[in-house]
C-alpha cells in the first residue's frame, strides 16, 4: 500500500511532526484558556475522558489500521488497566507519598498486566482471521468484565485476603481493614492521580511509540502482513511474532488509558457501559472515523465524539438523536466513494485557482 | 481485507444502532419538560430575583431511565408545590436536571454541566455507582449533596453528602430482622444480581445476618446484567434445596420473570422483595395474579391512605399519566428535605455554593422531617438517614399495608 522511497518518507515524517505539534498547541491552548477561566466547568471535566480515548484509539488503530486485524476486545485490556492501576495505587497510597510516583508504578502495572492479558490472548487467537478474531476478543472482554465482578480483594493487618465469588470466605472483618476489590462493588475512593498534563504525554508517548513502530523494520513487516498474509510468509516474515508484537502493544496502551481512566473516577466498577462491548465499538468507531492507519485521525475523531454528545446537552432528549445523526453523516462525508470524489474535486478547484491567481500575480 | 471491511461495516452499523437505542423509551418525558419549562418561566416572573438553583442527576436515558426521570418528575412536582406556595423564605427554586445514562463518567459531565448553569445544591445522583464518583467531586467544591436513591454506603462517605433513602446494608440487615421477627420461614433461598452494587450489598448484609436471627440460607444463586432473562437454573436449585422463602433483593423487572417462571415450574414459596420491587404491579407483559401475597420491604407505598401521599400520587397522575414508583417519593421528600434544612439554616440564594454546604450539612443533622417515605425522618453527621421500614404485601392485586 505505501511506497517506501524517501519522498514517501520524508512525507510521513511531516505527517508526523504534524500531529505532534496540533497535540501539543491544543495543550498549550487549553492550559491558557484555564489559566484565565475561560473554560466552562464540563470542558475542564471532559479534558481527561478526552486523553483516555485518544489512547485508547490510537492503540485500537495499531491493532485495526496497521496490522489489520478487527479486534472488539479493547475495552477488556482497558478494564484489566484500569483495575491493575486503581488496586496498585490504593495498595500503596499508604506507603507512596509522591503523587506522580505513586501513579506511575499504577501505570506500570496497568501497563504489564494489560499487555500480559494481551500476549496472552494474541497467543491462541491470531489463528484466527476477520470476523472470527473479532468474535473471539468481543468475548474475552465479556469474560474480564465478569471475572472481575466476582473477584474480592481487601486488607487488612493480617495482610491481603482473597476469594473467588463467595466473600465469606475470606474470613475478612471490614471493620478493621479495607477492601480493595470488592465484587460488583469495584473499587471505590480510587486516589485522583490523572490530570490533563499527565494525560497529554502519556497521548504523546504513546504517539511516538506508535510512529515508531509503525517506520521501523517490524512496522513493515506488520504492514506487509495486513496487505497479503501469504506474501508476506513467502518472504520470510515470521507472522506469528509479528502479530504478537503489535497485538501486545495495542492492548498495552489501551491499558494504560484505563489506568488514566480509573484514575480520574472515584470508582470503576465492570459495567456493561464503560467495559462492555459497547466500549469496544465505540473506540472502534473513533478508529474508523478518523481513519484505519492515520493516527491523528484517531485522536481527532475520538476528542471530537467524546465532546459532542456533551455539548449537545442543551438539546435535551434530542441529544443521542442528533448525536447518532452526526455520527453517520461524518462516516458518509469521510469515507462514501462519492463524497471523497466531490472532496478531491473541491481541493483540485482550489489548488487550480490558487494557481491561476499565483499565475497572475 | 474485503471480508474484513465487510465484518467492520457491518460492527459499526450496529453501533450506530445501538446508539439511537439508547435514546429510545422517553416519550413520556416530553410532557415533563414543557411542564418544566413552564414552571421555569413562572418563576422568572414571580420570583423576588434571587431563586436557589437546585441540580439533578439521574439517568434520563439508557436502561435505567425508568428510575432517573421518575426521580426527576417527583423532584418537579415538589419544587413546583413549593414555587406556587411561594418558595422558600420568599425565595423561588429553579430546578434543573441533567442525564447520565447510569455512568460515572457521565454523571461528572452532568454535574459539571449542572455547575456551569449555576447550580448551588445537588438533589442527587439517582443511582449508586454515579452517586460514588460525583459525591467526590461535590466534597472537592463543598456543595451539599442529598441523594434520593442511591443507597451504597460508599456514597456517603463524604460528609456533605445525605441520603433520603436505606443504605443497602439497612435493607439486609432489616429484612432478615422482619423474616426472623415474623416467622415468615426458616429456610431461605437468595437470588442476586452479582454484577449490580445494590443487589449485591444487600445480599451481603442479609446473608450476615441471617444466622443471628436464626435463619437458614439455603441456596445462594446469582445472575448477571448480561443474563437477566432465564432464571430457571436457580428457581430449580431453591427448590430442591427446599427453600420456604425467596429473597429477592433487586428490581422488579427481573422478579417479574421469576414469578412467571416459579408459576411455570409450579413452585410456590413465599417471595420476599426490598424496594427495587416497587413498581412490579406496573411492569410489562406480567401477568399480575403471580405477585399475590408478595412481600417487599419499601418505605412508599402509592396507595397509602394519608393525606401527603394522596396529594403526592394525585399531582403525578395528573402530570404524568402513571402511579408514581419509589423513587419518585424519594425525590419528592428530598426536595422537601433541602427546604426544611435551608429553612431551619436561615440561608439566602446569594451564598456562594460552599457557604451554603456548610450550613446546610450541619442543619441536616438537626431537623426532624415527616414525608412520604417516612415519618420522623432523621439524619446523624455519616448520612445516614433513620426512619422506619414498611412492609407491604400484594393483595388483590394492590399493594397493601401489612400490618
Amino acid at each position: 500500500m505505501r511506497k517506501l522511497n524517501l519522498k514517501t518518507m520524508k512525507k510521513t515524517t511531516r505527517e508526523e511532526l504534524i500531529t505532534f505539534a496540533m497535540v501539543i498547541l491544543v495543550y498549550i491552548v487549553m492550559q491558557i484558556l484555564l489559566k484565565t477561566g475561560h473554560v466552562s466547568s464540563l470542558l475542564e471535566g471532559l479534558l481527561v475522558p478526552m486523553c483516555v480515548y485518544s489512547l485508547v484509539a490510537i492503540g485500537l488503530n495499531l491493532c485495526v489500521g496497521y496490522l489489520g486485524e478487527l479486534s472488539l476486545g479493547h475495552a477488556g485490556f482497558m478494564c484489566v488497566g484500569a483495575f491493575t492501576g486503581a488496586f496498585v495505587s490504593k495498595l500503596l497510597r499508604d506507603s507512596v507519598q509522591s503523587d506522580l510516583l505513586l501513579f506511575l508504578l499504577a501505570l506500570a502495572a496497568g501497563i504489564i498486566m494489560a499487555s500480559v492479558f494481551g500476549f496472552l490472548i494474541a497467543v491462541p487467537v491470531l489463528r484466527l482471521k476477520g470476523d472470527y478474531l473479532a468474535i473471539v476478543t468481543l468475548a474475552f472482554g465479556e469474560i474480564i468484565k465478569n471475572i472481575v465482578n466476582v473477584l474480592y480483594v481487601a486488607k487488612d493487618d493480617g495482610g491481603i485476603h482473597f476469594a473467588f465469588s463467595d466473600p465469606k470466605k475470606m474470613n475478612f472483618d471490614d471493620s478493621n481493614g479495607i477492601w480493595l476489590i470488592n465484587g460488583a462493588k469495584g473499587i471505590n475512593r480510587i486516589p485522583n492521580l490523572s490530570g490533563f498534563t499527565i494525560g497529554i504525554v502519556m497521548i504523546l508517548v504513546a504517539l511516538f511509540l506508535v510512529y515508531n513502530l509503525v517506520n521501523s523494520r517490524s512496522g513493515r513487516a506488520i504492514m506487509a502482513i495486513r496487505d497479503n498474509n501469504i506474501a508476506a510468509e513467502s518472504v520470510g516474515i515470521n507472522i506469528t511474532k509479528y502479530k504478537l508484537m503489535a497485538f501486545t502493544v495495542s492492548a498495552a496502551i489501551a491499558g494504560a488509558g484505563g489506568v488514566l481512566y480509573a484514575h480520574n473516577l472515584s470508582t470503576v466498577t465492570a459495567t456493561p457501559t464503560n467495559f462492555g462491548y459497547n466500549m469496544s465499538i465505540m473506540i472502534l468507531v473513533f478508529v474508523v472515523l478518523g481513519g484505519m492507519g492515520s493516527l491523528r485521525g484517531s485522536v481527532i475523531s475520538a476528542v471530537l465524539l467524546t465532546l459532542l454528545p456533551e455539548v449537545l446537552r442543551g438539546l435535551k432528549d434530542y441529544r443521542m438523536l442528533i448525536y447518532s445523526i452526526v455520527l453517520i453523516a461524518m462516516m458518509l462525508f469521510n469515507w462514501a466513494p462519492k463524497s471523497i470524489e466531490w472532496r478531491k474535486r473541491i481541493a483540485g478547484k482550489l489548488q487550480k485557482t490558487k494557481e491561476i491567481k499565483k499565475e497572475e500575480a | 481485507m474485503k471480508k474484513f471491511n465487510k465484518a467492520l461495516s457491518a460492527v459499526v452499523a450496529s453501533a450506530m444502532v445501538l446508539s439511537m437505542a439508547a435514546c429510545g423509551g422517553n416519550a413520556a418525558d416530553s410532557n415533563s419538560q414543557a411542564a418544566s419549562s413552564a414552571a421555569g418561566s413562572n418563576t422568572e416572573q414571580s420570583g423576588t430575583g434571587a431563586a436557589f438553583v437546585i441540580g439533578g442527576i439521574g439517568p434520563l436515558t439508557g436502561g435505567a431511565a425508568i428510575y432517573g426521570t421518575a426521580a426527576m418528575n417527583g423532584a418537579q412536582i415538589a419544587v413546583d408545590e413549593i414555587n406556587a406556595a411561594g418558595g422558600i423564605n420568599g425565595a423561588q427554586i429553579k430546578f434543573l436536571k441533567e442525564d447520565d445514562q447510569h455512568d460515572p463518567e457521565k454523571s461528572i459531565n452532568a454535574y459539571n454541566s449542572l455547575k456551569d448553569q449555576g447550580m448551588q445544591i445537588l438533589m442527587g445522583t439517582v443511582t449508586s455507582t454515579p452517586c460514588v464518583a460525583v459525591a467526590d467531586k461535590t466534597a472537592a467544591d463543598g456543595m451539599f449533596e442529598l441523594t434520593p436513591s442511591a443507597s451504597s454506603t460508599d456514597v456517603i462517605v463524604n460528609d456533605n453528602v445525605f441520603q433520603v433513602c436505606f443504605t443497602d446494608p439497612n435493607q439486609g440487615a432489616k429484612s432478615a430482622e422482619y423474616i426472623s421477627d415474623k416467622k415468615l420461614a426458616t429456610k431461605i433461598g437468595i437470588i442476586y444480581d452479582s454484577s449490580d452494587v445494590y443487589s449485591s450489598g444487600i445480599k451481603d448484609t442479609f446473608v450476615k445476618m441471617a444466622p443471628e436471627k436464626g435463619l437458614e440460607i439455603v441456596a445462594e444463586e446469582a445472575f448477571t446484567a448480561d443474563s437477566k432473562t432465564d432464571f430457571s437454573t436457580q428457581l430449580q436449585k431453591c427448590q430442591s434445596a427446599g427453600a420456604e422463602l425467596v429473597f429477592m433483593p433487586f428490581y422488579y423487572t427481573e422478579a417479574s420473570i421469576v414469578l412467571t417462571q416459579a408459576n411455570g415450574m409450579g413452585y410456590a414459596p413465599i417471595f420476599f422483595g426490598v424496594d427495587g420491587m416497587d413498581g412490579i404491579l406496573g411492569a410489562e407483559n406480567f401477568d399480575t395474579k403471580l405477585a399475590e401475597g408478595l412481600y417487599m420491604l419499601t418505605p412508599f407505598a402509592a396507595d397509602a391512605t394519608d393525606e401527603a401521599t394522596v396529594k403526592f400520587v394525585d399531582a403525578y397522575q395528573k402530570s404524568y399519566g402513571e402511579t408514581p414508583i419509589q423513587f419518585a417519593a424519594d425525590a419528592y421528600d428530598a426536595i422537601y428535605i433541602i427546604k426544611a434544612a435551608i429553612e431551619q439554616a436561615n440561608v439566602t440564594p446569594d451564598q456562594s455554593v460552599k457557604e451554603i454546604g456548610d450550613a446546610l450539612k450541619s442543619t441536616i443533622t438537626t431537623i426532624k422531617y415527616d414525608g412520604i417515605t417516612g415519618s420522623n425522618m432523621t439524619w446523624d453527621a455519616s448520612g445516614e438517614v433513620s426512619k422506619a421500614p414498611m412492609a407491604i404485601i400484594i393483595k388483590d392485586g394492590a399493594y397493601a399495608s401489612v400490618e
